[in-house]
């Protein structure tokens, strides 16, 4: 419970929060600083003064001083002797500095002289002018380039910008800056120091990893130990921030396993067919998915955002289909011979990809991304682009409506009754043969659908389906036959060992040592990861 | 875990178990349990060097598994296997050492090399080289041949030396296999229901072919459902069910037993 | 008791001479009408057809070390072309270490490829390559030793079936990917190729690939003799029984991975030595010999001939290899894969013993049943 008191207090402090920001929101165009000292030095055309008056405009604040100092690099600023007065030179003739508003009566004009000096001081005007910019992308680089720089003389200008930044990535970037200043300015104590080494340690991103990492050999030893301690933090959390993208990476390399293998746990688990034709299933799915973008291209553009959903569907029946002509003309004569299965159905595929190169060119076709499935965002360190996000999404959909379709649904049901006792289940009526095509059919159908959300990361190309039929059956395998929820489990450990193996390896060798560990997975768990027991599994 | 002790059948047997150091065959307290289901429950037994013993027990008893455990099939999750007086202990070993060391068995569904001849099928199973490399320059001997054409003899089968495997009747398949055991010569062979769909003729003619073997040094333990059966080869009889000894004795004295009746052979 | 019934099948059945007595002919001929012709004479044979006919035997040779471990043992290995490979590859690396300073890049010692790598010197497992009986011992030694690793794990473990056919297919993959590495040291992408001589005789010669075509179809008539003596003999008959029912044996005392671990070991090492003669007279070995695709044709090539009949395994790795030469150089190309495609169905549908397979039924069954005992045929059935 908490009591009033305390309610109007902390809305005391929102609505005090929430003034401050609106006041660093306003900040900018509400006030004109006055540069009129500056502008008076200028049109001295001493070096000295110019050098002078750039210092002042940078740190001024005033909206007019980028203008103005970027007209000096270029020549165009301009001032007459009488009166002592600079103006801006711009096509439509002579212009007020502040004002930009042309000049009634020019006078007689000469332009105001660099030499090396003065074009040193006009980069670091525009350095810390950038750090003001209206453009946060430019203040962060800008914060970002002063951070490496390590520039005593940009101190001032930070805490300027600081104290008019709103934006809080750029915050945390000037904030860096500062304390990477500070803890190489001479004259600082060690308290001081230590207090920013701390700042940016917080920090923990690599950016920080750079900046402790360039702590002054000659600073004290107090100091070295505070970075040193640091860097060792950063170093962890960026570890394990990396250990926790490779998971992440994992799972979608996982989640793109469980699409290519579930309706291979289905055809292999249940049905005990070597399919190994599933890989052209997938790629059956792509290939809808491309004539489906391909004709919301031609008839209606406007549809493009849904031409997945709309190829979801279409690509589970048409391959679904293309399963139960498969079952009925070739498979259902070779149940109990699971090696023939697998040369039928290896000429099967050979068949299927010789159409599709045959109808659809050798070469990639496109299919785009609907615009919901582009764009990312950032968990802490964690990149997360949508599209991999929608993949594990749709991965656990489709395993649960699988599921669910076992479980719940009539011919789930006949479909488990045929597995485990295909006479008993025929003399209850159930017929047979339609739940074996049925069976298979959405087995493939489930594979055409794993192919619609893999067009969105691979090549589609006759040869997709290839790429996947290994992985799946290892995944099938390792696993465990006949198991849904082995097969999540087995495509999600290979996904997430894949990754993490990755960065020792190399994408290859990490592969190959994969393989090796499932190839000896399988011999010592020869039925895998969720293995059935019992008298008569050898029979 | 506790529940075991409290349903152990103790009552039945004892008086025939015998030590150790005596039996060939010494089974105590084997428990083998599948994903929940105690196939096996604390089953002991033992088994005289040269007897004969008829198993017999509704199904799901725990016959067959019974026979996996001595021959190194299944693994028990506890209890002994002892054989040989207690020499060798048959949960350490697998398949082919328990079949080396001298226990042969048959399976249920008779499984004779199909695509190999009657006399093949003799020659592989006829105790002598097992090794692979030196199989590959094997030569018959004039000791196997007789051995081999003795044992057809045993198994009335001479006149199909020549068909395959896979060409024989049931019941020759069944006598083709228990030549198979012989040819093995086994200190124990275990029988797994020779006579199931055989003839009435086959059968009395295989009751014959057992006491035979049995009369020629080699222990047997038959599982049988058919009592006629059962009765023809007039031995020992246990009974077993929900995987422990349910009781142990003459047939008469078994058939006698209100809880046989009970489960099995019905009133 | 008829004394028929007691005496061994013979090692080399009818057939079995038929096809020595052809293979022996060729073997002659074709060099011969080669070397001794005018190349316009109608009998001339060209130089590049006796080299795609050699290609044809070593295939024949590397479908007779399938059909030994599928027909007579029931593993069916979709990573044959593995040991194929590696048996090409050792080869290969002689050819390349013969190549000298005739190089491209003229390095005494290290090929092309590994100069164009910036490699300095040679790495330790190209040693030795440039002495012939030592590649020759790697010829067999390499696909012997992986055989003998990967088969002493499976079959200890009892894989079988569908699992093992998995994990050869995850074998060869893997290989195939190390292969195509350009850190392996085997050339990665291109392979080894641009080879100069054998033995001092140029490979590009007529009088070279006249020899070369010998030898092939000499490895496959020896093959297909120690083929014959291996199903024949106990331990044979003791693979058979395994491929029938593998319980059984085990439970007759034998131990049947030791069985499967010898059959397997020997017919990788036959399919090397197919892959070391396939490698000069195709002047070429790269990764994707290692192709798992490449495993399962070797595969249909058996089907077709009749696994399990030894003779139809080289009959069918002959006339599949005839047909896609065939079809995939005219207009037809485009449809070869329909084809081959449409044979891997309609074999397995309708000729599921193969052409050989199917014959011998055929012979079979007009023969009078009282003379069956003569030479049991193994039974072609479904290895599971």
């Amino acid at each position: 419970m908490i009591s009033s008191a305390r309610l109007r207090r902390l809305s005391c402090a929102l609505l005090l929060a929430l003034c401050g920001l609106c006041g660093a929101l306003f900040s900018q165009p509400a006030v004109a600083q006055d540069i009129s000292s500056p502008l008076a030095q200028l049109a001295t055309d001493s070096y000295a003064d110019t050098e002078a008056a750039l210092g002042a405009l940078a740190l001024s604040g005033s909206p007019a001083a980028a203008g103005i100092v970027s007209a000096l690099a270029d020549g165009k600023l301009v001032f007459s002797a009488v009166p002592r007065q600079v103006f801006l030179r711009t096509e439509a003739g002579l212009v007020d500095p502040l004002t930009l508003q042309p000049v009634a009566d020019p006078p007689a004009v000469k332009p105001v002289r660099v030499n090396n000096r003065v074009r040193r001081a006009i980069e670091a005007a525009n350095g810390t002018l950038s750090l003001v910019s209206p453009d946060p992308a430019r203040r962060l680089e800008a914060a970002t380039a002063v951070a490496r720089s390590r520039d005593t003389a940009a101190l001032p200008a930070l805490d300027l910008a600081l104290s008019k930044e709103a934006d809080p990535k750029v915050k945390t970037a000037l904030t860096l800056a500062r304390a990477s200043i500070v803890m190489g300015q001479p004259g600082v104590s060690d308290a001081e120091r230590i207090a920013a080494i701390g700042l940016v340690g917080a920090e923990g991103n690599q950016d920080a990893l750079a900046i402790l990492q360039g702590v002054p050999a000659e600073s004290s030893p107090a100091v070295k130990q505070a970075a040193a301690d640091a860097i060792a933090g950063i170093e962890r959390s960026l570890a394990m921030w990396s250990m926790a993208q490779n998971v992440w990476y994992g799972l979608s390399l996982g989640s793109v396993l469980l699409l290519a293998a579930i309706g291979l746990a289905i055809t292999f688990g249940v049905m005990g067919v070597i399919n190994m034709a599933h890989g052209e299933m997938v790629m059956l799915g792509a290939y809808t998915t491309f004539v489906v973008q391909d004709a919301i291209r031609t008839y209606n553009p406007g549809l493009f955002d849904w031409s997945l959903i709309i190829a979801i569907p279409l690509a589970f029946l048409f391959t679904g289909l293309i399963g139960v002509i498969i079952e009925r003309t070739v498979i259902r004569f070779l149940y109990g011979r699971a090696l023939e299965t697998l040369l039928a159905t290896w000429g099967i595929s050979l068949i299927l990809q010789q159409a599709i190169r045959t109808i659809f060119g050798p070469t990639n076709r496109e299919v785009g991304a609907p615009s919901w499935m582009s764009g990312s965002f950032d968990i802490g360190q964690l990149a997360i682009t949508s599209g991999r996000l929608w993949i594990i999404v749709f991965a656990i959909l489709v395993f649960v409506a699988l599921l669910a379709t076992l479980r719940m649904t009539r011919i789930g049901l006949e479909m488990r009754a045929v597995t485990q006792n295909r006479r008993m289940a025929a003399s209850m009526g159930i017929r047979t043969n339609w739940v074996d095509a049925m069976t298979f059919g959405l087995g493939s159908g489930i594979a055409g659908i794993a192919g619609v959300a893999l067009s969105q990361i691979d090549n589609v190309s006759p040869n997709l389906g290839q790429s996947y039929i290994i992985d799946s059956f290892l995944v099938v395998v390792f696993g465990g036959v006949g198991n849904l929820w082995g097969t999540l489990v087995g495509a999600m450990s290979l996904g997430i060992a894949n990754k993490l193996l990755e960065p020792y390896a190399g994408a290859v060798l990490g592969k190959i040592a994969l393989l090796v560990i499932v190839i000896l997975f399988i011999q010592k768990r020869p039925r895998g990861l969720f293995a059935l027991k019992g008298r008569s599994i050898e029979a | 875990m506790s529940d075991i002790e409290t349903l152990e059948p103790a009552a039945a047997e004892g008086a025939a178990r015998k030590t150790l150091t005596e039996a060939l065959l010494y089974l105590d307290g084997v428990t083998v349990t599948f994903d929940g289901f105690r196939a096996l429950n604390a089953l002991s037994f033992t088994i005289d060097p040269g007897e004969m013993r008829a198993i017999i027990g509704p199904n799901g008893a725990g016959k067959t598994t019974m026979m996996d455990v001595i021959t190194g099939k299944t693994r028990p999750d506890k209890g002994d296997v002892f054989f040989d007086g207690g020499t060798t202990d048959l949960t350490k070993l697998d398949e082919t050492q328990i079949v080396t060391l001298g226990i042969g068995r048959k399976f249920q569904k008779p499984t004779v090399f199909e695509s190999h001849t009657v006399l093949d099928n003799l020659r592989l199973a006829l105790k002598g080289q097992r090794r692979a490399l030196p199989n590959i320059f094997r030569r018959e001997t004039a000791a196997a041949r007789e051995r081999i054409d003795e044992i057809f003899e045993t198994i009335k089968l001479t006149e199909h030396r020549g068909r395959l495997g896979g060409a024989l009747s049931h019941g020759q398949k069944q006598w083709l296999e228990i030549g198979m055991l012989l040819a093995q010569d086994p200190r124990l062979l275990l029988v797994d229901e020779p006579v199931a769909g055989m003839t009435d003729a086959e059968t009395a003619q295989t009751a014959e072919l057992l006491r035979e073997i049995n009369a020629n040094g080699h222990s047997v333990v038959v599982v049988e459902h058919d009592m006629t059966f059962v009765r023809d080869l007039g031995v020992r009889v246990l009974c077993l069910h929900e995987g422990s000894v349910l009781a142990e004795g003459t047939l008469d004295q078994v058939s006698a037993n209100e809880r046989v009746i009970e489960v099995y052979l019905g009133r | 008791m008829s004394p028929s019934d007691t005496r061994p099948p013979a090692l080399i059945p009818t057939n079995g001479l038929v096809f020595l007595g052809v293979l022996a002919a060729v073997a002659v001929l074709v060099p011969l009408l080669n070397l001794t012709t005018s190349p316009d004479a109608a009998v001339h044979v060209p130089t590049y057809v006796v080299s795609l006919l050699g290609k044809y035997l070593t295939y024949a040779l590397l479908a007779l070390s399938v059909d030994l471990i599928w027909g007579y043992v029931g593993i069916l290995s979709l990573g044959q072309g593995a040991f194929f490979a590696l048996g090409g590859y050792a080869m290969g690396m002689y050819l390349m270490r013969q190549i000298g300073t005739r190089g491209v890049y003229g390095d005494p010692v290290l090929p092309d490829f590994m100069v164009f790598l910036n490699w300095k010197e040679l790495p330790w497992f190209w040693y030795g390559f440039d002495l012939f009986p030592f590649a020759l011992l790697m010829v067999v030694l390499a696909p012997g030793i992986l055989a003998l690793v990967f088969g002493w794990f499976a079959f200890r473990s009892r894989v079988t079936g569908v699992y093992l056919s998995i994990i050869t297919q995850a074998m060869t993959f893997a290989l195939l990917l190390a292969f195509f590495r350009n850190d392996m040291g085997f050339g990665g992408n291109n392979g080894l190729t641009d080879f100069k001589d054998i033995l001092g005789f140029n490979i590009q010669s007529d009088g070279t690939r006249a020899v070369l075509f010998f030898l092939s179809a000499l490895a496959l008539g020896l093959g297909y003799v120690l083929c014959r003596f291996l199903v024949r003999s106990h331990f044979g008959k003791v693979l058979i029984a395994i491929r029938d029912a593998e319980t059984r044996v085990r439970f007759t005392g034998y131990r049947a991975e030791n069985y499967k671990l010898v059959a397997f070991v020997v017919s990788a090492m036959l399919a090397g030595i197919a892959g070391a003669l396939y490698v000069p007279q195709v002047g070429i070995i790269n990764p994707s010999e290692f192709s798992p695709a490449n495993s399962i044709e070797i595969i249909v090539w058996v089907a077709v001939g009749g696994r399990g009949t030894l003779v139809g395994a080289a009959l069918g790795a002959v006339l599949v290899n005839y047909a896609k030469t065939y079809f995939t150089s005219g207009f037809l190309a485009p449809y070869w894969l329909f084809m081959l495609g449409g044979l891997f169905v309609a074999v397995t549908l309708f000729l599921p013993k193969g052409i050989v397979g199917t014959y011998y039924e055929w012979r079979e069954k007009r023969r009078p049943p009282a003379d069956a005992a003569g030479e049991p045929l193994p039974d072609p059935k479904p290895a599971e």
